[in-house]
């Protein structure tokens, strides 16, 4: 579905000026409203156009590759709440999956509904957050009030579901934490009911305004080849027109029984990544309401993986089987078969991807983490040289990343 | 996916040392590193898997051999399949595999992310140097010889030093870590400060 518009280019007011002027380096960041945690640019410019930019990553370097190594499968599933920690729900999932495929694990039906279900609420939040700080950004401050009274909504449901906030660590490997609480889908309709008006009048503050508009269309062009070539993912790939999204083109979780339409730009500019961010919340919605409609019932667990999934609390506790299981699983980990897989989950930033090496037993031998961030940000050397100051501003918001999956 | 076994295919077909890779998902190949480049470019330019999603090293441990192998995953925008290449390192000891920054400019960051963390070089790459570490980092953290608690590490500005009089200290462990690598590595070699409780009768308990 292709987001139109058409805006007057303004690539022309970046030309060079005629006369030669002294070079000026400014380090913007790592503690700079916008440039969303900790990122740093090392930029050299010529007036207020940069001539070059070098971002300076690692300042959120946690080692999180290093700890998985330490630690069993399990016991890091509450680290991937920490990478795009906006959407930790998301994350979990993407994780979940990729040692499930390690294990050749089946999860049941509901389960994927589920995980469809959170991982889609995890998609608006995060995109209703990237919305309201590009909103600041470029000086549109009521968006991001109308924005985050949405998210607390949000982030009451999720903290009815998995019990915090923030941090869910819902999706576990073979299942989800809990299955959902009675009359949650009931408020998840409710929410989905009045969030539809009000996302419609809050992308109605900027989509037409001026303000917004002149800031942002024809600022930070990005071509499908450049995008392509850099490893974009996510909506800022698609906003260059490039139609790629891992939930249609390589269905996980049950996607493929879901209808909904992929969100693509034409022009690749900041414009083009807000409208796509902007459809992807409406598709989102259409997405929770069919996994709802059409919840199928049963175990939110997959009962038969008993090396891998911890039996449920009340066998633990009166039968002996169940007790040595439990056991087993906590010292020794989740016992996985030797050898190497690689999954990428279409996370609101992007393709979060997972590459496990395994050697068999219960801790991973590598666990490499493919950061949407991290890629997406390796573009802005080539995508903010000719820019103003002002307009990088403009790019970073719009480019939406965050640093706890950037640096790991 | 027959669009990415054909291409593993014919790629087998052209370069003799390219061998099968056993996988558990996508098809995968090992390919030596003086062919790395020209099998990535078959398949970005013949084959169609022209985005690259992922490089990453993979140490088998400081007493295996090949012990460095560098990973990259390929895949195709239009057939949305991946393919996995990987190339060893023939030297342990100043691990090198060619660049692919030629290739695909995105492959700049993957690559000096690599080099950080376990001091593979890439060469031909325009701008080796560290990413997420400092500059002046002396180690390679993901090699399986560094510790998991640090090591400890003067900061990198001698201002701030002389001022705080303070440094990259090893993290405490607090009684960990809670589960004990697999492999070769004991876990008192690994973590000399843990409270190394994973002896058994067939692993002799350290020092005894």
């Amino acid at each position: 579905m292709p987001v139109e518009h058409s805006f007057p280019d303004s690539a022309a007011r970046n030309a060079q000026g005629e006369f030669e002027t002294e070079k000026m380096s400014l380090s913007m960041g790592p503690s700079h409203p916008s440039t969303h945690g900790v990122l740093r640019l090392q930029m050299e410019l010529d007036g207020e156009i940069v001539t070059k930019a070098d971002p300076v990553i690692g300042y959120l370097h946690r080692g999180d590759e290093k700890i998985a190594e330490n630690m069993t499968y399990n016991q890091f599933v509450p680290y991937t709440d920490r990478l795009d920690y906006l959407a930790p729900l998301a994350n979990n999932m993407a994780y979940a999956i990729a040692v499930e495929k390690l294990a050749k694990l089946e999860v049941p039906a509901r389960c994927q509904a589920i995980r469809v279900i959170t991982a889609e609420m995890a998609r608006v939040s995060a995109h209703l957050l990237g919305l309201g700080a590009f909103g600041i950004d470029v000086g549109a401050w009521t968006v991001f009030l109308y924005s985050f009274t949405e998210r607390e909504k949000l982030y009451k449901l999720f903290e009815e579901l998995t019990g915090a906030r923030f941090t869910t660590s819902y999706a576990r490997i073979g299942g989800v934490a809990r299955d959902l609480p009675p009359g949650w889908t009931d408020r998840v309709i409710a929410f989905c009911d009045q969030f539809l008006p009000i996302l419609e009048e809050t992308l109605d503050l900027l989509t037409r305004n001026r303000i917004f508009v002149d800031r942002t269309a024809g600022v930070g062009v990005i071509s499908r080849e450049d995008a392509i070539a850099y490893g974009l993912t996510g909506p800022n790939l698609r906003a260059t027109g490039v139609p790629l999204d891992l939930r249609k083109d390589r269905p996980y979780s049950g996607y493929e029984q879901y209808e909904f339409d992929v969100a693509v730009g034409t022009k690749g500019d900041g414009y083009d990544r807000y409208l796509v961010r902007g459809e992807e919340m409406r598709q989102s919605v259409r997405i929770i309401r069919q996994a709802i409609a059409k919840l199928p019932p049963g175990k939110w667990y997959a009962e038969d993986a008993k090396r891998i999934i911890a039996p449920p609390k009340d066998k633990i506790l009166t039968s002996m089987e169940e007790l040595i299981q439990n056991f087993m699983i906590v010292t020794e980990g989740p016992q996985m078969p030797a050898g190497e897989v690689y999954f990428e989950a279409e996370n609101p930033k992007g393709a979060l991807g997972f590459y496990i090496v395994s050697k068999g037993g219960g801790v991973p031998w590598r666990l490499k983490i493919r950061a949407p961030s991290f890629c997406n940000l390796s573009i802005l050397p080539k995508v903010c040289v000719g820019a103003l100051i002002s307009d990088v501003v403009s790019i970073l918001g719009s480019l939406d990343f965050v640093m706890g999956e950037c640096d790991r | 996916m027959p669009a990415a076994l054909d291409a593993i295919a014919a790629v087998k077909g052209r370069w003799a040392g390219v061998t099968d890779r056993a996988s558990l998902d996508h098809p995968a190949v090992n390919v030596p590193a003086s062919d790395l480049v020209a099998v990535l470019r078959s398949l970005k330019e013949e084959h169609g898997f022209d985005m690259l999603v992922d490089v990453s090293g993979v140490d088998w441990s400081v007493r295996a051999n090949p012990r460095f192998t560098v990973v990259y995953h390929v895949f195709s925008t239009v057939g949305h399949d991946y393919v996995r290449v990987a190339a060893d390192c023939a030297d342990a000891g100043a691990p090198e595999v060619p660049s692919a920054t030629g290739l695909w400019p995105g492959a700049d960051w993957h690559e000096r992310e690599t080099y950080d963390m376990f001091g593979i070089r890439f060469t031909g790459h325009p701008d080796l140097r560290r990413i997420l570490m400092w500059d002046e980092y002396p180690h390679f953290p993901l090699r399986k010889d560094f510790p998991l608690a640090g090591i400890e590490t003067t900061l990198p500005d001698a201002e701030v030093v002389a001022e705080t009089k303070t440094g990259a200290i090893a993290a405490p462990m607090m009684g960990g870590p809670f589960v004990a690598s697999p492999g070769e590595i004991n876990l008192t070699e690994a973590e000399p400060r843990a409270k190394d409780e994973s002896w058994t009768e067939r692993r002799p308990k350290p020092g005894a």
